[in-house]
């Protein structure tokens, strides 16, 4: 078999590259220009269930009416779930591999009725809990990323 | 109103780490040849093709075509369905609906994958948004255990609990000679291997497979003509509901539903089936579990027990073989995971033993079996066969 094996031919991709150029929409753009540009969270209030999406969305997918007012919401909020990633793997945006381990949750911000997913600065798991506060820690350079917030810091005692 | 359909031959690969004898077609052909075998068929006798895998695993697009020879599919009506985890169960539904329809007699339903080709985290990154998922989204292993994490907080489930599920599936599988891996774990040994992403360890998680898995659905009008007994969809559903990667975690928050698409999929096929308690009625289960946390979880969705209640219930034996309802007789996807081809070796395992043709894995006396398809960020297709023929075709 390993004889047979070796005469089996395999292609490496290599150095692909295959440029896209993506579209955030008016309100994913507002959201966005809010973080790079004053380092606050906005979301979008639902008239009719008064659920506020962050990131805002135009249409409430269960009353399915068109969403406008914009709202701040609080760079602050808490935990939902969490997870300490300790395996390595290569982010495909990018070709290179976050070092592991790190914190990673999912947080409701303070005014927000849904769940935004994002890196928490703590890689022990036993001091991380449900129901745990943290506040958004910015990039000091932005460039309208979800990135640009580096990352949710608990906030401790 | 539909025609009645039954599945009147199975075939699929051995699930391998690697397969690289063989290109995607000449994979595709191996299961082909041995569903229509089964159905004493010959390629001319298809009258359409249903097949499905992730293109971003293999990084080749358009399988529906350049499958035409190994699939035997040439010249023929083929529509090609992806939908992520469920690719497998949605090929098998859309078959389903072929027939169903009454305008195709016998559809073959194909999946397939060789996630050997690729880095399976970071092909299923590609699938989300790239604005809000992802930058920060790690891929299937990290999102599990989120779910992982919340569930043991909100239930007294532990994660010895979760590694008695992996433990089972392993077992099982070493009555399949077509699962991927075969190994003998205890639950010293999953509890004491690597974390992926706490609380979700190595032991705990599916491998990655290149695997084909084809069907062959026919018409009430012509079941008749197929040497194998025929195995009766009683009914199908999916539900969708989240539309971002973050979505899910919601529910634990809100507390209204316990994996609703799950749930109210599950739901809505047992009320047009007839079934009131899953764990009474079924016979066997073959389910889309990718970690071990979800043979927990996905029970109380499934409506197999209360919230919070599959812990005892499985650690009693109620899911092994020789319980009240077996899940995973095959090993299950903790023990194979060619994606494309998962969800339809689900239903292929449900055929096989509703047919008593599932070998050393049997269950004695299969008269109702349920499958499940897992995808994303948490859909699911549910399907129900069953040995007898339905008062009627149902959605």
């Amino acid at each position: 078999m390993s004889e047979e094996k070796k005469d089996l031919i395999t292609l490496e991709s290599g150095e692909m590259a295959q440029p896209f150029r993506w579209t955030a929409g008016a309100y994913g753009s507002k959201f966005l220009t809010e973080l790079r540009d004053n380092k606050k969270f906005v979301g979008v209030k639902c008239p009719k269930c008064g659920k506020v999406y962050v990131p805002p969305r135009r249409v409430c997918g269960p009353c399915y009416v068109e969403l406008t007012e914009l709202v701040p919401v609080s760079g602050e909020g808490e935990v939902v779930t969490y997870t300490v990633v300790s395996f390595g793997f290569v982010d495909p945006a990018t070709g290179t591999q976050k070092p592991v381990p790190y914190g990673y949750a999912a947080i409701m911000l303070d005014g927000s009725d849904t769940v935004l997913l994002h890196f928490i600065d703590e890689t022990d798991p036993e001091k991380i809990t449900i129901g745990a506060r943290v506040k958004a820690v910015f990039e000091e350079e932005r460039t309208g990323s979800l990135l640009d917030i580096k990352h949710f810091e608990l906030i401790r005692g | 109103m539909g025609k009645r359909v039954a599945i009147t031959g199975v075939g699929m690969t051995h699930q391998r780490s690697a397969r690289p004898d063989v290109n995607g077609r000449e994979l595709i052909n191996e299961a082909v040849r041995m569903a229509l075998g089964d159905a004493g068929m010959t390629r001319s006798d298809i009258d359409a093709v249903v097949i499905g895998n992730m293109d971003h695993f293999e990084g080749i697009n358009y399988v529906d075509t350049w499958s035409v020879d190994g699939s035997g599919g040439l010249m023929k009506p083929i529509m090609k369905l992806t939908t992520g985890g469920t690719t497998g169960t949605t090929v098998a539904m859309g078959a389903y609906y072929h027939v169903a329809s009454g305008l195709f007699d016998r559809v073959l339903a194909i999946g397939w994958e060789k996630n050997s080709e690729s880095d399976t985290t970071g092909a299923i990154i590609t699938a989300f948004d790239p604005f809000w998922d992802r930058p920060i989204f790690a891929g299937a292993v990290a999102g599990l255990a989120m779910e992982a994490t919340a569930y043991m907080h909100a239930t007294d489930a532990t994660e010895e609990d979760a590694a008695y599920v992996a433990v089972r599936e392993r077992k099982h599988a070493l009555n399949n000679p077509y699962a991927h891996l075969h190994i003998n774990m205890t639950i010293a040994d999953v509890m004491g291997s690597p974390y992926l992403s706490w609380p979700v360890k190595m032991g705990d998680m599916c491998p990655r497979t290149d695997g084909a898995c084809a069907l062959v659905f026919a018409s009430e009008d012509v079941v008749d003509d197929f040497p194998q007994r025929p195995v009766w969809i009683q009914g199908v559903a999916d539900r969708h509901l989240w539309a971002y990667t973050s979505d899910p975690y919601l529910d634990f928050k809100t507390g209204e539903a316990w994996f609703p698409a799950m749930q109210k999929s599950s739901q809505d096929v047992y009320r047009r089936v007839g079934i009131t308690d899953p764990l009474e009625q079924f016979d066997v289960a073959e389910l889309y579990l990718p970690y071990s946390f979800a043979g927990l979880r996905y029970m109380e969705s499934l409506g197999f027990c209360e919230k919070g209640g599959a812990p005892e219930l499985t650690r009693a034996g109620a899911f092994d073989m020789g319980g009240k309802c077996p899940v995973n007789p095959s090993g299950g996807v903790m023990s194979s995971n060619a994606i494309g081809a998962t969800g339809l070796i689900r239903v292929a395992e449900c055929a096989w033993q509703i047919q008593g043709r599932a070998g050393e894995r049997q269950v004695p006396d299969v008269k109702l079996a349920l499958a499940t398809g897992f995808g994303g960020c948490f859909w699911s297709d549910v399907l129900v066969l069953g040995k007898d023929k339905p008062e009627k075709a149902r959605g």
